[in-house]
């Protein structure tokens, strides 16, 4: 491959030497969906599997972008949004400076680090039934099982992230003559903060999975998970592809989001 | 079982009185022991470091050249023995430090200058006063290179450069530097060395160097501390005594020839030993 043309990084695709070939490489990325969409097209109209189970692509499509656009999909999608959001915040608020304090004392780590390691191996569906007993068949439960799940991987990061700061960093600012509190201040926390951008970045797609399993499966009148779930029960196949779609862009959208921002925020990142 | 036999006998021995080092005498080390891993690294070491002077710290691999300095900068904790600048302890002394790795020295989430002026803001001086004294390194280390830039978009020698003025901002007491020119490019070596004597002649602050370059190690010093290997000693003090400022002209003067010399054969008799 390499002996043919030499491979030219996507950083360098608006390169002006390559303006023949800039077109290719920026349609790349949309070569697989587009690849998806013409198989699934091909195996409805085909009828490799039958319309009942599988709705065209189009048809998907249609529903989505109907449903989004003031349907009663808009709805769902926004109860789940705000309910991801919701659990998010709260593992971030409390996990963040949680972790960074437990990283920074370490000892103080190291006596819950089973317990963080334990429940954060713990699929958090599998503590569904206990929050049922604490929280009842309501909506703070949704939210608080998936914010209880979220928190965890925040605390380990954003506590790694202090544990594993830079020490030359440390020996640094001790050297100046910065106290242990100036020193927390001014390096530990800035240090943790790319470790716990991946925390969050994980948390919030982890929150978003127990929200909708919670919408599937606590009693839930509203929210992707619940109309998910309601649609299959009445066959109304295009309704359920356009609510999978919706979370699938909805937890694609959350994870370019915060990429973005950690870009902006840590901008020393991998530098 | 109410007597205790074969007792450890003990003397009352009196601490050893402390040494003073000889009139002009910045740092004084007493007793210094250290060990690593149950070997001792250092042991009863004594030294006077010089007030004013430049100390080239060189020996064989493996013998603490960065230990001594980082003990001395309080990094590396010492089992025992004195450490006393100008008759004060370290808390009552300014340092700075320069570290060979400066990538991991400088705070890549402030600017360059942010950085410079850290240990300022630290030491509570007001805006005024930092900004005075930013001017003034910028003045005295002629700074060609954008301070508002992050510290990784520069390059390696403006990195190694602002961390030396971070270092020399508090105006320090003493300027501890490990290794500072190993991670740059030889054109960068030749400029910063010139920046450090520059600044040296300016402020005679009193500067520790660590070096893994003989020519280097000479070229900068007023004495040539050479360590043996461990548990390490001093295995020779050499003054180098050439006129200030010494240019690439100096590196083939026979004073300068006959002292790397004479480093060279002490240190390869220290290595076969």
């Amino acid at each position: 491959m390499q002996a043919a043309k030499p491979w030219s990084p996507p950083a360098s695709a608006g390169a002006p030497t390559q303006t023949a070939k800039t077109d290719w490489t920026k349609a790349l990325p949309v070569i697989g969906p587009v690849v998806l969409f013409i198989i699934w097209d091909l195996v409805v109209r085909l009828g490799f599997i039958k319309p009942i189970l599988l709705p065209a692509p189009l048809d998907a499509l249609g529903t989505l972008i109907t449903g989004l656009a003031g349907g009663p999909l808009l709805g769902d999608f926004l109860i789940t949004v705000w309910r991801t959001v919701q659990a998010f915040l709260i593992a971030a608020l409390v996990g963040m400076p949680l972790g960074i304090v437990l990283g920074s004392t370490e000892k103080a780590y190291r006596s819950v680090e089973f317990l963080i390691d334990f429940f954060r191996s713990t699929p958090s569906s599998a503590l569904i039934p206990l929050f049922l007993m604490i929280f009842g068949v309501s909506d703070i439960n949704k939210v608080a099982i998936a914010a209880f799940g979220a928190l965890l991987i925040v605390i380990f990061n954003s506590a790694y992230g202090v544990i594993n700061a830079r020490k030359q960093r440390v020996m640094a600012a001790k050297v100046m003559g910065a106290t242990r509190w100036q020193v927390f201040r001014d390096v530990l926390v800035w240090e943790s903060l790319q470790p716990s951008f991946v925390g969050l970045r994980s948390a919030v797609s982890m929150a978003l999975v127990i929200v909708i399993v919670a919408e599937m499966f606590i009693g839930a009148d509203s929210g992707l998970g619940n109309r998910i779930i309601n649609s299959q029960q009445v066959m109304n196949v295009k309704d359920m592809y356009a609510s999978i779609l919706a979370a699938g862009a909805l937890g694609y959208a959350l994870n370019v989001l915060f990429l973005l921002v950690e870009k902006r925020i840590v901008h020393w990142s991998g530098r | 079982m109410s007597t205790v036999l074969n007792a450890p006998v003990f003397v009352e021995a009196p601490e050893p009185a402390f040494q003073p080092g000889p009139a002009g005498t910045h740092i004084t080390i007493r007793g210094l022991t250290k060990y690593f891993a149950g070997w001792p690294l250092y042991e009863d070491f004594d030294l006077d470091i010089p007030k004013h002077k430049i100390v080239s710290v060189f020996g064989p691999n493996g013998c603490g050249k960065s230990t001594l300095i980082n003990m001395i900068a309080g990094l590396v904790p010492i089992d025992k023995g004195q450490i006393l600048f100008d008759g004060k302890s370290l808390q009552d002394t300014k340092i700075g430090y320069v570290f060979q790795n400066y990538r991991e020295a400088m705070f890549p989430w402030m600017r360059t200058i942010d950085n410079i002026a850290y240990p300022l803001k630290l030491q509570g001086k007001s805006k005024a006063e930092v900004e005075r004294r930013m001017a003034e390194l910028v003045a005295s280390f002629d700074v060609k290179f954008d301070l508002n830039r992050y510290p990784y978009e520069l390059s390696g020698g403006q990195q190694q450069t602002a961390s030396i003025m971070r270092a020399l901002a508090p105006n320090p007491e003493v300027l501890f530097l490990d290794e500072p020119f190993s991670a740059l490019d030889f054109e960068m070596t030749l400029f910063i060395r010139e920046k450090l004597q520059e600044v040296f002649m300016q402020t005679r602050t009193t500067m520790v160097l660590v070096s893994h370059d003989l020519e280097e190690a000479v070229y900068l010093a007023d004495q040539v501390l050479l360590l043996t290997k461990r548990p390490t000693k001093v295995a020779e003090i050499l003054p180098y005594d050439d006129p200030r400022p010494r240019t690439t002209v100096t590196l083939s003067e026979p004073s300068f020839v006959k002292a790397k010399k004479l480093s060279l054969e002490i240190f390869q008799r220290e290595v076969r030993r």
